[in-house]
Formats: C-alpha cells, structure tokens, sequence
C-alpha cells in the first residue's frame, strides 16, 4: 500500500492505496464517483477521461500513485454552485449524448479542447475527439454540441446562456439539428 | 372547477430536450457496474483461449487458496440449477441446435468460452486468482470458415451432432402463392433479357456497445433481484425462470441505466446465467463486469453471411425475379433469436420493388467462433445490402442511372397499400417524394457533372455516387405472425398509466429504452393524449417490479408498438374519466367532450381538467355511484402488421487510386417514418445509425485467425470510427404517416444502419468502375480497393488477413516477464 | 481490467533511478508516461515485481538548446514537444509529426523518450527522430552514453537501451530552416500508422539541396531511406522528379502483413506517401 493524498473535485482526500490501482478505479472503488467509467482496456475508447492538473488524461491509463499530489477533476465537479458547465449544457441542447456512457469522457475532452482553442473548426473539433468513442450519436450532434459551447462560453466555464435562455432558444433552433 | 384554459401546445412535434439528460451530463447515472452492494463478492472468469477442445482437466487448488477467494467453480460444480441458455427462434421443425450450457464441463466450442469462475472479496483478486486455474485441453479440429464447413469431411463444431448445418429455411413465391416461378424468370432472362450474378460478403461484425456487460445479483431478500446491463429486462426474467427452476414470482430483474446495446444485449448470455447461479450458491451479492476483450470476444458478434445472388431483368429494366441463396454463420451456438436473424431479413430482399417471382433460402451454420445474433438491423440490413447493390449492378450493365432503374420498378405511392411477392401488406409510403427531396438536397446532378469532369481529366481522385432506396420491415411483431414462424414469444407490448392524486402521472412500459430516449418521447405522446404538461409525466421502465409486464426494445419496436399500447392505456383513461366528470358537471356522460386535458359539456363553457378529476378519485368522497375510485389503466397492444418506413440515402465518395484510401465526401438522405414525435431524437437515432451502417461499409471486421483467436480482440484492432472520421450529414423526412397505429408513427432506430451501408459501397464502386472494379468486399479497405482498381486476382475480394499489429501481443521481447529495463511508453 | 500485483518507487533523480534499476534487474519496468505501459499491464501481458516511475525526476522534462543541438529531456510529454517553439523552428518534422500521435489525451501524458524507448515500429516518434540523425543519452551505473539514432532502433521493441540504463535525453541536430511533412496513412484516426514517411527538405530556389525520410512501420525498426535521400539531392521539388526518387522508397525494407495491408501493399504505400511527403515539406 502506498499514501496519497491529491484534490479531487475540489475536495482533498488521503488513501492507502495498491499500487496496481489505476486512477478510474480509485474514482471509482474509493471515492465513489462513478459518473466515470471504464470503456476498454486499450485506452481508445476515452471514456475514463478527466482533468489532471489542468490537462486531459484517460483515467485508466493513470496509476493511483502517479496522482500524488495532483489536482483531478471529474465529471462530477464540472458544474459549479448548481450551474452546469456550458459544455454540459451544450451537449442536452444539442442532443449530443443518447445511451450516455460515452458522454462524461466527451464532455471532459471537448472542455480541454475548448480551454485550448476557443473557437475551433469542425475539423479541429473532430481531430479533438480522436481519443474519444461514441457508439450512438454518429458525432454529429457531438461536434455541433462543442460548436455550441464555443459560442456560449465553453472556453471560460462560464455559461453565457442562463438556462432560462436555452428554454427560450428552443423554437429556433430546429432547424440546426436535423 | 375552471371554466376556461389556454390550450397547450402540441408536444407531439416538438424537439423537447431529453429528461435523461440531466443525470449523463453530471455523471450521476445508474449503470450496473457502480451498484455495490453489503459483502458483494466479484467474479473473474476463466475462459477458454481454444476454438475447439475437450477439458481434460481444471486444477482450481492453487487459485483457491489465493487471498480473498471464496469459491472458485466449474460446469462439473454445478447441476440443473445452472441452467441453459437459450434459443427461442428454431426456424425449422428439424434445427440441429447444440445444448449451451453457461459453462461446459467436457468440451470448449469457441476461443473465450467460459469454463471456471474464481469468486473473491474484489474484482482484482477474483482476477488475480484466474490466472492461477490450470485448465489442460485436448484441442480438436475446429470448423472456422462458414463455406468450407459445409463441405463433406469439414471438422465439426460439435462431433455429437454429426453436422454443422442447422437448419434450412426456404420461402418460394411460387410455393407460397404470392408470385410466380424465380427460374422460370431466370432461365427466360439468360436467352433474351439480362442476368445478374453475385456474391456478396457480409462481414462479421461486433456490436461494440460502449458500456461493458455487468451483473449483479442479489440473493439475500425473498426475490432474487438480478440488475443487468440488458435490453431484455423481462425476457431474461422469463428464461431464468424457465431454465433454472425459480418460480417466475421470486425474480425480480432490473435494468438500470444502459449504455447502449444495438441487438448486444439482446441475449440470454452465459454470464448472466454463471452470475445468477453462483449468487444463489453462495448466498451472497456477487458482481460480475466484463472487460473489453472479453466483451469483443463473448457478447455475440453479428451479420457473417456469403449472398448467393441472381438477378433477373428484361432489356428494358424491369426485373423479372430475384433469387436468394444464403450461408449464415451461427457461430458455435444457436443464440437467443439466431437463425432467426436472416430469416427476418428474407421477407426484404425484394425491398420496395414489384418482382413478380422471389426464392429465398438460406441454410444456417454451426463453426467454433462465437455466436452470432441481433445487431442493428438483424437481417435487413443484409437484404438492403443485397438488392441495392443489385440494382446498382443493374443499372450498370443496362448502361443507366441507377435511380431512373430503381424508379422503374419500385412501388408507385398510389399502388399502397402493396402486397408484396414475399406476401407482407406494405400500408403506406411514397418513394418518389422521398427520392425527389433526396435528390435535390444531395445536388445529385451537379456531383454527377463533378464525377464526370474527373473521370475524363484521370483525375488522381475519382468521385462516385452511391444509392441506396430502402425500406424495411419493424415495430416486431404481430404475434400472430412470429407463431407461424415458431418464434417462441409473442411481439406485444404493455403499458400503465396512474394518474397521482397531485395531478402528475405515472407512465408505465414494458419496453426498456437504453439510450434512445423513450422518457422523453414517451413524455410527449401522453402529454398530448392527457392534455397535462410535459414535465408532469414520469416514465418509468426497465425493472420488472415496477413494469411487471413487457417484451423490451429491439427491432425498432418500442414506438410503434409500446408507444400505440400506451395511446391505448391514456385513452382508457379518458374514458374512465368520462363518468367522473360528468358526476362534477352534473351533465349526461354522452355530453362530455374531451380535448386538451379539459372535460367539457358540449355546447356549454362548462369543464373539469384532468388533473382536478385524478385529485377527486384520489379523494373518492364524492364519485358515480359503483364507480371504482380509480383511473389508472393499463393497455397490452399486439400490432396488426409490420411498420415500414422507408428513405433515399445518396451517398458521395471519393477514391484516392493511389493509395485505394476513401473518403467521404457527401451524405443526404430522406426518411419515411411516418409522424415524428420528437425531431431532435430522430436525427440522432439518424445519425447514429448511419455511422454505424457506414462502418460496415468501411471500417469494422471481427477477423479470426486460422486457429479460432480473435485477432481484433481489442478496439485496436476493431475499428470503430472516431469524429475524425465521418462528417456532418443532411438529414431530412417526408411523411406518409402509418396506418396501422394511432399515432401514424414508423420505427427508427434500425433505419440508418439498414440503409447506408449499400449507398457507401455503391459510392466507392462507382468512383472505379470505369477502371474495370465491379464489386469491392466489405469493409472497403484501402488495400482492397487499391488491388481492385489494379486488377489484381479476385480483386478486391481476398479474406482479411488474419494477424494484427503487435502493440499489445504477448509475444514481443519487451512485454515479456523481466525483459529491456526501459519503459513501454507511447 | 486491472494489473497483476507490483511495488511501486518513484525516485527523483537519475541516479536513484539507475540504482533502483540496478538492485531490481530484470524484475522492473521503467514508466514513463505510461500510456503503452499501462494497457499492457492491465491486460498482463506483462506483470513486473517492481515499477520504477521517473514522473518525479524533473530534470529529464523540457526542452532546450544546446550551440546546433535541441535537447528534449526523455520525460517532456508529447504535447510540451508539440507546442514548444524551439522545436518548432529547429526540428519541424517532430513538431508536425507529434500532432499525429494517438490522440489529445494520450499527448498530454505520453512522453518524448517514453515513445522512444518502447520502440513500437508503428510508434510515430522513431522515424523522424531516425530522419533528423538525433542522439540519445543514456544513463546507466557507469555514468552516461551516447547512441546515434541508427545504432538505436535494434529490432521489435528493442532498443540499445541496456538491462541496467534509462534514456535520458534526446539530442536532436537543429534543422532550422528545412521544410517539414509527416505523411500518415490510417484507416480511422485514433489507429497506429499502417505506414508514415517523415520528410524534412533543405530547399533552394526550388531546389532540393537534401533530404531526410524516415519510414514507419516498413520493418521491425523505424527505417531510413537513404537511397531516396541521395536521389533527391539536386533534384528540382517537381512531381516528377520527386516521383522518380520516392519510387525506391520500399528498397530494402521489410514490411508487416496484417488485417490493414499485406506487405506488397505497404511498399506501394512507402512509394506514394514518401512522394507526398516530401513534396509537401519542399512546399511544391
């Protein structure tokens, strides 16, 4: 067993933990934040990923102890004071998730996409996703999910569109998505 | 009492955002592998790395004396109570159907078959104790190639059964009376019309759901509660029941959240059945989640067929017959619907074309792979691929375009409703609108002036134009209809509605959404039938406790089948209601109008909402007399008929003759779906579909090497597309609205996958038939298209070689045990 | 899912590293961004006793220069590289080539001399690091050494990376001013190469005064194709001259057959991506 103690989701925790243990497990197992999963074994899939220090990562493909002292953020602290991040909301507008296992990971990579392009095209926000699979969506309401969030704050946190905006925008915006 | 109210909004129509949202975009979801339980145990599974061989021997001591292990067991530990797994689809009386047992004590039939399972107090030391099991085998020859396993001498998939051919199931319109003599029309062709042969390969292919299987059970209350990652929460119910000897009224089957199935969980899967086996056993919770290799490798893979194909035609276009011969690989068992799966696509190889004679036959196969089944589409998809390649090939050999030959034939919109020459009564449609608007949103005669221009400059990138016109068969399935076919169940659907004494209501179904977005578009149909808000209807669904009845989501059926019985379960509520408000109004029952959630007194401004009803009958102080105080209704809806929406899908490629490298240029396409509910849920069931069709055109193949292992046992190695890989599509609808159900609504869910595959490897044929390409095999690999433009032997057409690259092989230097010092790192 | 049991150390320094090295032998893995090591060992295929991690050495991160020398420590993650502007303007083929690699995630962990050091030979890093003539610094119990890139790549996954020794940096000789391409063919974006050519061209007046190709996945080892180089010298960056070049491309190598392509398939491809890659570096 190994002591580490790291920030995760604002929140400061110490565990003894194997030292086999990865990342999305500790998540998982030890903290319970189950809003991440486990796709696969090879690391294509991208579902396990979240904010380590600052950057993307796929949680599988972390050990436990390589996070001593990090700071990780998961899906699960991505809202803020009961506001979603605009990502978030951007991915419902859109109707960028169905089955929605894929969706946590997506949404943590297109934050990092965004935070390092504001305004990315559709072929850098396809290359962006590269890491990450869906089985549903056919990405297509996925890329207009980040084209969203770039234009309502993705890039900051900060959404520009209250909720009560997005009840508003719903008439109009049909015709975008089908 | 009011005497006036605004009029709600239609929902129906309407692009309401999902209700399923809010939870899988803040990562608070319910997926089976987050539940843990009091003292829950995890299993590991042992699995075979042999197509086909005896067990000699399993020495499970070592493992057993691992840390944390509790139990390690084989198929020799247990008895009956393992229960089978089953196959409710014998297509013929006389299907050879191998006993599948959860886990064989004697004899191994596939490469990943699960032959111990190692119980520990967590999943790393269930694992952990696995590789400490010593199995020894005697390996046995194993059938592997579906064509050669149907030649005299082949090994068998299962020596005692004496062959690997299950079962031969055959329609012939002139047998069944529904259209002439197919080699009549043949042999009539090949002296003054036009004959087309072909064989065609349908891949095998993997559903690759993103969320792993997982189980848990719980033995310790009075039911035993199985929660599952599943499509088929109260078939599995059933079949347990059935199999392992506990009263139906002790299970109680939960399927939380699920991420995605396609057909994969459609199944009675050996590791439910080990799961459920050993929970009870040891009396204790007991996990079980599979791991990615073992997802590709176990959960049953789909389509694998060769297409046999011949084509008849006058000079003129018309086609005078189409003949259907069929290998369908089984894999090692027959699965749940198995056999079933071609057999639902032999009523579609005729699509929406007037033939006037149709043979179908296809012989299902047993070989040591892993068993096949439902994966998007189950047989229609191949019957689309078939014909729409076909009349592409047509329309090639008559030197035409490939729509004006499919129009000469299709069905005219004024001909509906159409009984077709494999006897299914088609209700509605309109190809030509579909086409036209296909068409023009394509810019089809623009890129055909495109692909022009760079054929006759040699451009280095060639441009073609790929057409697919589908319909389909969904919304299974009238009952009747699956008895003559000997499918063991009937195709109805249940559904519940409460009316809550706060005025919200409670909308029960038996079909399982996982992932399609049933709460939401369920919410719509009742919110407009009740006339109550959108937000005040709760769907509830997918646990056989709260739903006691169902028959679950597969085939494009949980809105045209589940949706028509819960328009029928809102309407009884209605009519329940009637009376009540009546009573209130002290108005004669004949003069209560219903309309927008409001009960009214005809001719008068005189009404009762809903809500204020459901609040009296809730309270009951003051109701008709003998009246039940309660509105809630149930409704059990067996369809009529088959649902068949239908599109145009036109698709652009460009070819790199070059590299053979393919590109997708532009995708349009016009579905028939009849009544949209929710617009929003439609494209994605679009999209989704669609990529998933274009990825067995281009991408997917579970490949075996000569030995029986998976080589693409990992997403390395299966292909699955990323966002960098497709591209925005434009989707749009024409509406001929169903005629079998209230709503007017046709399936969606299959509609992309059964329709695009064949307008992508139309495309990429067409951009190379003028260097001598007429066919490219499946997926359409650079390499094969690079051999088919170069002429090489059987262009094209070669098997997928069996080897992978060596990122993760056991074998290389520096992942061996103790070897080079310095560090895998990418 | 999950790894076989191991210990787990984290030095911070090279020394403590190499000690570590050295007492555990044949026991230990080196990790360094971990993200081939990680899904090896999770499937366990491989299972060592003891982990050696270098993620706390911060001396081996980073970049810098050295007279005509860029210097990128073992330890600089993909994305660093990517982004670092002397690798930009003095080594533009590993600049553009690194963009290729996997995927966002993946670069924001994996590491420079990790990708290296595993000597994967579909790995996108070995063949332009081959092309540029890098050297790479070895440390082991007797101090360190120095490998040039051709001694370096020495088979499948093997690398003149001793038992006892751990790759420290990466010397890479400034090409500054050359032109720059990595062509990469895949079927679906997050896949290793079926085959990449890595070209960098010193161009005048639109001529090629010299070139540097290497080729991915054409053998057991990340390969260069001198032959080609010498026929480019001189030549005008025109199509058909650099058609004429790359058409040797595939001399002497020895390509996989696997469920991507045969081995006669990839040597077409060496032939077509070298032209293009080349081309695209001499900006023609």
């Amino acid at each position: 067993m190994t002591r580490i103690s790291l920030t995760v989701d604002g929140r400061k925790v110490v565990d003894d933990v194997e030292p086999r243990m990865l990342l999305v497990q500790y998540l998982r197992e030890k903290l319970g934040k189950t809003g991440t999963v486990v796709g696969c074994d090879t690391s294509n899939c991208g579902a396990c990923t979240v904010h380590l220090d600052g950057t993307s990562v796929k949680s599988c493909n972390v050990l436990a102890v390589q996070a001593e002292g990090s700071e990780v953020t998961t899906i699960e602290g991505l809202a803020q004071d009961g506001q979603l991040h605009p990502v978030q909301e951007a991915f419902r507008e859109c109707h960028g998730l169905q089955c929605g296992y894929c969706t946590p990971g997506m949404i943590m990579q297109s934050v990092d996409l965004l935070k390092e392009n504001p305004s990315p095209t559709e072929e850098e926000i396809r290359l962006g996703l590269e890491g990450n699979l869906c089985r549903c969506t056919g990405y297509h309401n996925i890329v207009k999910a980040v084209q969203y969030a770039a234009e309502h704050g993705g890039s900051t946190g900060v959404s520009a569109a209250t909720p009560a905006d997005v009840e508003a925008s719903e008439p109009q915006e049909t015709g975008a998505h089908v | 009492m009011t005497a006036t109210q605004e009029r709600p909004t239609a929902e129906i129509g309407k692009d309401r955002r999902r209700k399923e949202d809010q939870r899988l975009i803040t990562g608070r979801t319910r997926w089976t592998d987050n539940l843990t339980l009091p003292g829950m145990l995890h299993l590991a599974m042992v699995r075979s790395p042999f197509a086909h061989a005896e067990i000699t021997s399993i020495d499970v001591s070592a493992a057993k004396d691992a840390p944390n292990v509790v139990d390690v067991l084989t198929g020799a530990d247990f008895g009956e109570e393992l229960g089978v797994c089953i196959n409710a689809w014998p297509i013929t009386p006389d299907q050879v159907t191998p006993v599948h047992s959860p886990m064989p004590a004697d004899r191994v039939a596939f490469a990943g078959e699960i032959v111990a399972v190692v119980i520990a107090r967590s999943q790393a030391e269930a694992r952990d104790a696995a590789e400490l099991v010593d199995v020894e085998y005697d390996e046995l020859p194993a059938a592997l190639d579906l064509r050669a396993a149907v030649e005299d001498g082949a090994p068998l998939a299962h020596p005692d059964l004496g062959t690997n051919k299950s079962a031969l199931w055959v329609f012939d319109s002139k047998e069944a009376g529904t259209g002439g003599d197919v080699e009549e029309a043949i042999a009539k062709a090949r002296t003054d019309g036009v004959v087309i042969e072909r064989e065609f390969r349908q891949q095998r292919l993997i559903p690759a759901f993103m969320e792993p299987r997982s189980v848990v059970v719980d033995p310790t209350g009075e039911q035993l509660t199985m929660w599952s990652a599943t499509q088929i929460p109260h078939i599995l119910r059933f079949a347990l029941a059935a199999t392992t000897g506990v009263p139906e009224s002790k299970i109680r089957v939960i399927a939380p959240d699920v991420g995605g199935g396609f057909g994969g969980k459609l199944q009675a899967a050996p590791e439910e059945w080990i799961t459920w086996a050993v929970g009870r056993r040891l009396g204790k919770p007991v996990k079980y989640t599979e791991t990615r290799s073992e997802s590709l490798m176990s959960a049953h893979h789909g389509r694998d067929q060769w297409q046999k194909l011949t084509l008849s035609a006058d000079k003129d276009g018309t086609v005078t017959g189409f003949k259907v011969d069929l290998l369908a690989d089984l894999g090692a068992y027959v699965a749940i619907v198995g056999g079933g799966v071609p057999v639902l696509g032999a009523f579609m190889f005729n699509a929406i074309y007037k033939f006037p004679t149709y043979r179908f036959s296809c012989q299902t196969v047993l070989t040591n792979k892993t068993w096949t089944d439902a994966y998007r589409g189950a047989g229609r998809p191949e019957a689309t691929f078939a014909i729409e390649r076909m009349m592409d090939e047509l329309a090639a050999e008559l030197g035409r375009d490939p729509l004006e030959v499919r129009e000469q034939n299709w069905i005219k919109h004024e001909e509906f409703p159409f009984t077709t020459v494999a006897g299914l009564e088609y209700d509605s449609g309109n190809y030509e609108a579909a086409t036209a608007k296909a068409r023009e949103m394509f810019g089809y005669d623009e890129l055909r002036a495109e692909q022009k221009r760079r054929r006759e400059s040699g451009d280095r990138v060639q441009l073609g134009i790929g057409v697919s016109t589908f319909t389909e068969m969904c919304g299974l399935a009238p009952s009747r209809v699956l008895g003559s076919l000997d499918y063991g169940a009937g195709g109805w659907e249940h559904a519940s509605v409460r009316m809550l004494a706060t005025g919200k209501v409670e909308v029960i179904t038996g079909a399982s959404a996982h992932g399609q977005g049933h709460e939401t578009a369920f919410s719509q149909i009742v919110a407009d039938r009740l006339g109550v808000a959108f937000e005040d209807v709760e769907v509830l669904h997918g646990d056989t406790q709260v739903a006691a009845k169902g028959l679950d989501t597969y085939g494009s059926r949980s809105l045209v089948v589940g949706g028509e019985a819960l328009v029928r379960a809102a309407d009884k509520v209605v009519e329940k209601a009637k009376p009540v408000a009546a009573h209130m109004l002290e108005a004669s029952v004949d003069d209560i109008e219903f309309s927008s959630g409001r009960f009214s007194v005809r001719g008068t401004d005189q009404g009762v909402a809903i809500g204020e009803i459901a609040t009296a009958v809730f309270t009951a102080h003051d109701l008709p007399d003998g009246m039940e105080p309660s509105l809630d209704s149930d409704a059990t809806y067996d369809p009529v008929n088959f649902n068949y929406p239908h599109g145009t899908h036109l698709c652009a490629m460009e070819v790199d003759t070059e590299t053979g490298g393919v590109k997708m240029r532009k995708y349009a396409c016009v579905d028939d779906i009849g009544t949209v509910i929710n617009p929003l849920i439609v494209s994605g069931q679009v999209h989704g579909g669609l990529v998933q069709g274009i990825a067995q055109a281009l991408w997917e193949e579970a490949v075996y090497d000569d030995s029986g292992t998976l080589v693409s046992g990992s997403f390395v190695d299966y292909l699955l597309p990323t966002a960098a890989d497709t591209i925005s599509f434009d989707v749009d609808h024409t509406s001929t609205p169903a005629t079998t159900n209230s709503l007017g609504t046709k399936g969606v869910g299959e509609a992309g996958t059964i329709a695009s595959t064949p307008a992508v490897v139309n495309a990429v044929v067409d951009a190379v038939r003028h260097l001598g390409v007429a066919d490219v095999q499946m997926p359409c690999t650079p390499e094969r298209v690079w051999k088919a433009i170069n002429g090489a032997a059987g262009a094209g057409a070669a098997p997928t070689e069996g080897a992978a690259m060596p990122h993760f092989d056991d074998g290389v230097p520096n992942q061996a045990p103790g070897a080079t010092g310095e560090g895998d790192t990418l | 899912m999950i790894p076989a049991q191991f210990d787990y150390l984290a030095p911070t320094s090279v020394e403590e590293a190499v000690a570590a090295l050295g007492e555990h032998g044949d026991d230990a893995k080196i990790l360094a961004g971990g993200q081939s090591l990680l899904p090896v060992l999770r499937m366990r295929l491989n299972a060592p006793e003891v982990v050696i991690d270098l993620g706390r050495i911060e001396s081996l991160r980073g970049v810098r220069e050295e007279g005509d020398v860029l210097v990128i420590g073992a330890m600089t993650q993909h994305s660093v590289v990517a982004s670092d502007p002397l690798v930009e303007e003095h080594a533009l083929l590993i600049h553009k080539a690194v963009q290729h690699l996997a995927d966002a995630q993946i670069r924001h962990r994996g590491t420079f001399g990790g990708a290296l050091a595993h000597a994967d030979p579909a790995g996108d890093m070995g063949a332009p690091a081959l092309a540029l003539g890098a050297e790479f610094v070895i440390a082991g119990p007797g101090g360190t050494r120095t490998v040039a890139a051709d001694d370096f790549f020495v088979d499948l996954f093997e690398t003149a990376i001793g038992e006892d020794e751990i790759l420290t940096e990466i010397r890479v000789p400034k090409h500054t001013g050359w032109g720059a391409h990595y062509e990469k063919f895949v079927r679906v974006a997050h896949q290793w190469p079926i085959v990449a050519v890595a070209a960098a061209v010193r161009t005048s007046g639109g001529t090629i005064e010299e070139a540097r190709v290497g080729l991915t996945n054409m053998g057991s080892t990340p390969l260069r194709a001198r032959g080609v180089e010498a026929a480019l010298a001189g030549q005008p960056a025109t199509d058909e001259a650099v058609r004429e070049a790359a058409s040797g491309a595939a001399e002497g190598t020895n390509p996989p057959s696997d469920l991507n392509g045969d081995a006669d398939y990839r040597r077409h491809l060496a032939g077509v991506l070298t032209r293009r890659a080349v081309l695209a570096a001499a900006g023609a």
